[in-house]
C-alpha cells in the first residue's frame, strides 16, 4: 500500500480545495459587491472586505513651520530625501511609515502616511433598491449628500420570470405525460414510427425553429406575449420531456396498472389516479430542470418577447443593463443576483431531483 | 410492454377505416388548436385588463395550465362516450396527439421550412405559388451556403466554434473527471461537488456578467477593480482586456470558453462520479493488491470502465457548445473576432434580416448535430422493449 502515498487525503483535499475556491471565486465576488457601495465598488476590489494593509494618513504637516528647506535634503518623521523624491512618497527603512510632499514647492504640505490593518466593511442594500424599484431612488453618497437615482425596476421583470417559467414547465411536462403513458401502455398504428419521431427530434437544435416561428407568431398576432414564449418552451422541450416520462412510465409495475384495468378502470383514471402519482419522482426531476432551463434562458425570450420592457424577462433585463450600464457595477452586480437567486435557491432545496434528472438523460437539444 | 388495447382490436371496414383516421387527426389538431385558442383569448383578456400585475400573473399561470388539463379531460370524456371500439380507436390520439402536434409545428416543420428559407435570397421567396417560387429572382439555390463557408465573418465563426468544441467540451469533460475522482476520495464529497455544480443553476447572461466583473479592466495608475488584472499589477505586469483581447485574437475567445467550462465541468462531474461509484470496489482492490499504483488504477480500469459515460458526455456538450449563444452574445456580442455560429445566426436572421443567410447558417447547425441523431436513432432501434 505504500505506492498510494502520494495519493494521501491531504493531497486529495488540498487539490479538491484549491479546485472549490477557483470555482466559487467569481460567484462571490458577484454576491459580496452587491452589496458594497457604489463608491466602494468603483474604487478597489470586492476583496478589500478582508483585513488587508493599507496605507492611513496620520498627520499632515507644514515644511515651513518645521524649517525645512526644500532645495536640501529633508529630514521629516524618519525619512529623508529631496524634494522630487518626497514627491513620490518615500518609505522609511522599517516600511511602515510613507511621507509624501503634497503640492508643490512653496504652498505645499507633508502627508505622514502609516501602513496599517484594515477592513472596507461599508455594506448597504443600496443598489439592490435601485435595481428593483420602479420609481426613482435615494442614494446617499460617501460624503453624506443624497442623490436621485432612476431604478430599473427588476422587480416587474422578476414577476415577468414567474409568469413565463410556470406555465412554461407545468404546460410541457402535462401534454409530455399524457404521450408518455400513451407510447407506454396503448397500442396504436403509427406508435412507433411517432416515438422515433421524437427520439430524432431531441437534438434538434432550437434555432432551426426560430425563423419560421416567428413568422407564424407574426400572423397570430402571438409576438410579444407570454403566451408566445411558453408555447416555443413547450415545443422545444416537449421531445426530452416526453423522451425522459416514456422512461420512466414504461418501467411501472405491470400487475399494478392490469389488475386496475380489470377492475374496469379506464385509461384516463389509470393515467390520473395511478401513473400521474407514481411518476412523482421523474415529473420532479424534468420539473427543475425545465424550470432552471427556461428560466435562464435568453435566445427565446429575446426572440419572442420582443422589446416591450413591460413584458421583459430577468435575463432580458440584465443583459440590457450590462448593454447600458457596462460599467455600472453596483447595478449590474445586484441585478444579476436578483436573476440568480431563485435558481440558487431551487438547486439547493431540490439538488437531489436534479441531479437525478441529469443521470436519466435530462440535457436539452 | 403491454398494449392493453390490442387484446380487444377487431378488424373494422374500410369505411371505418377512414372515419377513424379523420377522427384521429382531428383529436390531433383538435386539441392543440382549442387549447390555443381558449387560451389565447383568455390571454389577451387579462393582457388588457388593469388588474394589478402580480394578479394578472397568477391567473395567468392558472389560466394557461390548467386550460390545457381541462382540454385534455374535456375531449377524454367525448371519446369515452363513443361506442367501445371507437373509445379504443381513439383515445390513444386523445394522448399523444397533441404532443406530436405540438412538436411537428415547432421543430420537424420548421427544418424544412427553414431549409426552403435558406434557398432564397435575404427577403425570403416572394408571394407567389409555391412552384412559382422556384423561377423567380429570389431563388439563389444553395449560394448562401457557399456564402457561409467563404466570407470572413461567417468563416471566422465557424472556426471559433471549432476551438469550443475542442477546447471547451476537452476542458470541460477532463476537469469534470479530475473533480469526480478526487472527490470519490474524500471526506468532503458532498460539499465540494455541490459547490463546483453550482453554477449549472446561474443563466449565461448572469455568469457573463459575473465573468465581466472577473476580467474588468482599468487604464494604468488607477486601482484595478477585476480580479485578473488585480493580480497581473500586483506582479508588475500590465492588465490585459481578456476576452476583448484584440493582439492575441484568436486566442482570446479562450477566455469566453473558460466560462463556459466554469459551467459544464460540474455535469460532467455529476455523471462521472455516479458512473465511478459503478466500479465494482474488488475490482480496484484486486488490482491494489496486484500492486498497481493509483495512476495504474485510474487509466487502466477506472477510464476503460467509464468509457460508455464519457462518451455521452462529451457528445453533450459538444452539442451544447455548438449552440453557445448568450455568453458571447452578452461578453462581446460578437466583436474582437469571437463570433460563433449561434450569434452569426442570431446576427443575420435578426439584426441584419437576412433570412437567407440566416437560414442556411441554422441548417449548418442541424447538419453538425446529425450524427448524433443517428446515433440516437440506432441506440433506440437496438431497445428491443419498443
Amino acid at each position: 500500500m505504500k505506492k498510494r502515498k502520494w495519493t494521501g487525503p491531504l493531497f486529495i483535499n488540498g487539490v479538491l480545495a484549491l479546485l472549490v475556491i477557483i470555482w466559487s471565486i467569481p460567484t462571490i465576488g458577484l454576491f459580496v459587491s452587491s452589496f458594497r457601495t457604489r463608491f466602494d465598488i468603483q474604487t478597489s476590489g470586492w476583496w478589500n472586505i478582508l483585513p488587508h494593509r493599507e496605507w492611513q494618513t496620520v498627520s499632515t504637516v507644514n515644511p515651513q513651520e518645521l524649517g525645512l528647506d526644500p532645495d536640501g535634503v529633508m529630514e521629516v518623521e524618519g525619512v529623508t530625501g529631496t524634494f522630487e523624491e518626497l514627491r513620490e512618497g518615500v518609505q522609511s527603512p522599517e516600511g511602515d511609515t510613507r511621507v509624501t510632499w503634497l503640492g508643490n514647492k512653496r504652498l505645499g504640505r507633508i502627508e505622514v502616511q502609516e501602513r496599517v490593518w484594515t477592513v472596507t466593511w461599508d455594506f448597504s442594500l443600496d443598489n439592490y433598491k435601485q435595481v428593483l424599484l420602479g420609481a426613482s431612488v435615494e442614494i446617499t453618497n460617501p460624503d453624506g449628500s443624497v442623490e436621485a437615482a432612476p431604478g430599473q425596476d427588476m422587480s416587474q421583470a422578476f414577476l415577468n420570470s414567474v409568469a413565463v417559467s410556470i406555465p412554461s414547465t407545468l404546460i410541457p411536462i402535462l401534454i409530455a405525460a399524457f404521450a408518455a403513458y400513451g407510447f407506454a401502455w396503448m397500442a396504436f398504428p403509427g406508435r412507433r414510427l411517432l416515438f422515433i419521431l421524437v427520439v430524432g427530434l431531441l437534438v434538434v437544435p432550437l434555432q432551426i425553429a426560430l425563423v419560421p416561428i416567428l413568422r407564424d407568431y407574426n400572423s397570430l398576432g402571438l409576438n410579444g406575449t407570454f403566451l408566445a414564449v411558453w408555447l416555443a418552451h413547450t415545443g422545444f422541450g416537449l421531445a426530452l420531456a416526453t423522451y425522459l416520462l416514456f422512461n420512466y412510465v414504461s418501467t411501472l409495475p405491470r400487475e399494478t396498472l392490469e389488475s386496475a384495468f380489470i377492475d374496469g378502470a379506464s385509461h384516463f383514471t389509470v393515467f390520473t389516479r395511478l401513473v400521474l402519482p407514481l411518476s412523482v419522482p421523474a415529473l420532479a426531476s424534468f420539473a427543475i430542470f425545465q424550470f432552471l432551463w427556461v428560466w435562464n434562458d435568453y435566445l427565446v425570450a429575446l426572440t419572442f418577447l420582443g422589446v416591450d420592457p413591460t413584458y421583459k424577462v430577468l435575463t432580458q433585463r440584465l443583459a440590457d443593463l450590462t448593454g447600458t450600464f457596462g460599467n455600472q457595477w453596483h447595478l449590474l452586480t445586484a441585478g444579476a443576483f436578483v436573476t440568480m437567486i431563485l435558481p440558487l435557491v431551487v438547486f439547493f432545496a431540490l439538488q437531489r431531483y436534479f441531479v437525478r434528472g441529469l443521470l436519466a438523460g435530462s440535457v436539452k437539444g | 410492454m403491454a398494449q392493453f388495447g390490442s387484446l380487444e382490436r377487431k378488424k373494422g371496414g374500410g369505411v371505418s377505416e377512414l372515419v377513424g383516421w379523420l377522427g384521429r387527426l382531428f383529436l390531433a389538431i383538435a386539441i392543440p388548436l382549442l387549447a390555443f385558442a381558449v387560451i389565447y383569448y383568455g390571454f389577451i383578456w387579462l393582457r388588457d385588463s388593469n388588474a394589478p400585475k402580480w394578479l394578472t400573473a397568477a391567473v395567468a399561470i392558472v389560466w394557461g395550465v390548467g386550460g390545457v388539463a381541462v382540454l385534455y379531460w374535456v375531449f377524454n370524456g367525448l371519446v369515452e362516450r363513443l361506442p367501445d371500439e371507437w373509445t379504443e380507436r381513439l383515445q390513444p390520439f386523445v394522448f399523444v396527439g397533441p404532443a406530436m402536434a405540438i412538436l411537428i409545428w415547432y421543430l420537424a416543420l420548421p427544418s424544412v421550412r427553414t431549409f426552403y428559407l435558406s434557398l432564397f435570397g435575404r427577403d425570403g421567396p416572394p408571394d407567389v405559388g409555391f412552384f412559382q417560387t422556384f423561377t423567380s429572382d429570389a431563388f439563389v439555390g444553395f449560394q448562401n451556403y457557399i456564402a457561409v463557408f467563404s466570407e470572413r465573418l461567417l468563416t471566422e465563426a465557424l472556426r471559433n466554434n471549432l476551438m469550443w468544441i475542442v477546447f471547451g467540451s476537452t476542458l470541460s469533460v477532463a476537469l469534470g473527471l479530475v473533480v469526480a475522482t478526487l472527490a470519490d476520495r474524500s471526506r468532503f464529497e458532498r460539499t465540494a461537488k455541490s459547490l463546483i455544480f453550482l453554477p449549472m443553476a446561474i443563466s449565461f447572461v448572469g455568469a457573463g456578467v459575473i465573468w465581466n466583473f472577473m476580467y474588468d479592466i482599468r487604464p494604468v495608475g488607477q486601482p484595478q477593480i477585476g480580479l485578473l488584472n488585480a493580480i497581473l499589477t500586483s506582479v508588475g505586469a500590465s492588465p490585459v482586456a481578456w476576452d476583448k483581447w484584440v493582439a492575441i485574437q484568436p486566442w482570446n475567445n479562450l477566455f469566453l470558453i473558460v466560462i463556459v467550462i466554469w459551467l459544464q465541468a460540474g455535469y460532467a462531474m455529476v455523471l462521472f462520479s455516479a458512473a465511478l461509484k459503478g466500479i465494482p470496489e474488488e475490482i480496484l482492490e484486486a488490482s491494489r493488491v496486484d500492486g498497481a499504483t493509483e495512476i495504474q488504477i485510474f487509466t487502466r480500469i477506472m477510464i476503460p470502465y467509464i468509457m460508455g459515460t464519457i462518451i455521452t458526455v462529451w457528445t453533450t456538450v459538444v452539442i451544447f457548445t455548438l449552440k453557445i449563444f448568450d455568453v458571447v452574445w452578452v461578453m462581446t456580442g460578437g466583436q474582437f473576432g469571437t463570433h460563433v455560429i449561434a450569434t452569426q445566426f442570431y446576427r443575420q436572421s435578426f439584426t441584419a434580416r437576412n433570412s437567407g443567410y440566416g437560414s442556411a447558417i441554422a441548417i449548418v447547425l442541424l447538419v453538425t448535430v446529425i450524427p448524433v441523431m443517428i446515433y440516437n436513432l440506432r441506440q433506440f432501434r437496438q431497445q428491443e422493449a419498443f
